[in-house]
């Protein structure tokens, strides 16, 4: 059945015909996960002793890198898939991924910039935490730019994969950069297993947003990819029939 | 907690708000785009089909 799945899913009209049904329903799960983790983020939670109100940044600012590596990851994996199995999908969720992962790592540096000014006194510092996610923003930026640079698509696929796998060595320097350098940026607070240092009130609405930002890439990235699937499939049968149809 | 007290952030409005800001923005803008996108090359393909299928 597993493998069904995947054969499935390799098949462009299948695909494009399911993701098409699926995005209004994950659209509004996360509609509903974004005004709960909002409310609670913004009203429910308590202020933070030290940091006071300022510390709400953390709702969009962690979510938001948390994703930022996640999809490289997920797009290192595509890339795997494009060069070992040469499947035409993982190429489409690979390249419709990119703009989605450079958006939330904007998101992640722009707003942790907006927090170093009130909490640390700065907007930046060259550290190893804010250079590797800097670099990381470049590594997507980069993705998007050579697929558009390359004309010939199997070539652009395979250029376009290599660099996401070569450029995810970056994600475990983004990881335990606050661990190896000094920094003033601060240690994970929520992945100690043991006991996160967190209020759970305000760790809830936290886990809900990371959970919204999850469906809204997986929204996003399906727009994307219905888009990048009809531009290459456009001489094909399928798209015809269906284009005639509506 | 009045509406005052809830936008002012404890002195930190600024801060607060203009990343929630950037944050609605930037997520926004990033389905308005595959949404046209969707929209525009849909209409060119049917403007060809339909060329293809009557031509003068």
């Amino acid at each position: 059945m597993f493998g069904n799945f995947f054969h499935k899913m390799a098949s462009p009209p299948w695909f494009y015909r399911i993701s098409g049904k699926l995005i209004p329903w994950i659209g509004a799960a996360c509609a509903l996960l974004l005004l709960y983790g909002l409310y609670g983020g913004l009203v429910l939670a308590p202020a933070d002793y030290q940091q006071g109100d300022s510390f709400r940044i953390i709702y969009i600012h962690v979510p938001a890198a948390w994703m930022s590596l996640f999809i490289y990851v997920l797009m290192a994996v595509c890339g795997v898939i494009t060069l070992v199995w040469r499947m035409k999908m993982a190429e489409v969720v690979l390249i419709a991924s990119a703009p989605v992962g450079a958006a939330f790592t904007f998101l992640a540096l722009v707003t942790g910039s907006i927090w170093g000014k009130p909490m640390w006194g700065t907007w930046w510092v060259w550290d190893g935490r804010l250079t590797s996610e800097l670099i990381l923003l470049f590594l997507y930026l980069g993705v998007i730019a050579l697929h558009n640079a390359i004309e010939d698509r199997q070539t652009a696929a395979k250029a376009v994969a290599i660099l996401a796998i070569v450029g995810v060595v970056n994600v475990p320097i983004i990881h335990y950069s606050v661990e190896w350098w000094a920094t003033l940026h601060q240690g994970p607070t929520i992945t100690k297993l043991d006991k996160p240092s967190i209020h759970v009130d305000m760790l809830i609405p936290l886990l809900v947003m990371a959970v919204a930002f999850k469906l809204y890439y997986v929204t996003a990235m399906l727009m994307r990819a219905r888009v990048e699937l009809l531009e290459r499939e456009r001489n094909s049968k399928w798209v015809k029939e269906m284009v005639g149809e509506l | 907690m009045s509406l005052a007290e809830f936008l002012n952030m404890g002195g930190y409005a600024a801060y607060v708000w203009s990343s929630y800001g950037i944050a609605a923005v930037v997520l926004v803008v990033n389905l308005v785009i595959p949404v046209q996108k969707h929209r525009l090359l849909l209409s060119r393909l049917r403007r060809r089909i339909r060329q293809e299928q009557n031509p003068q």
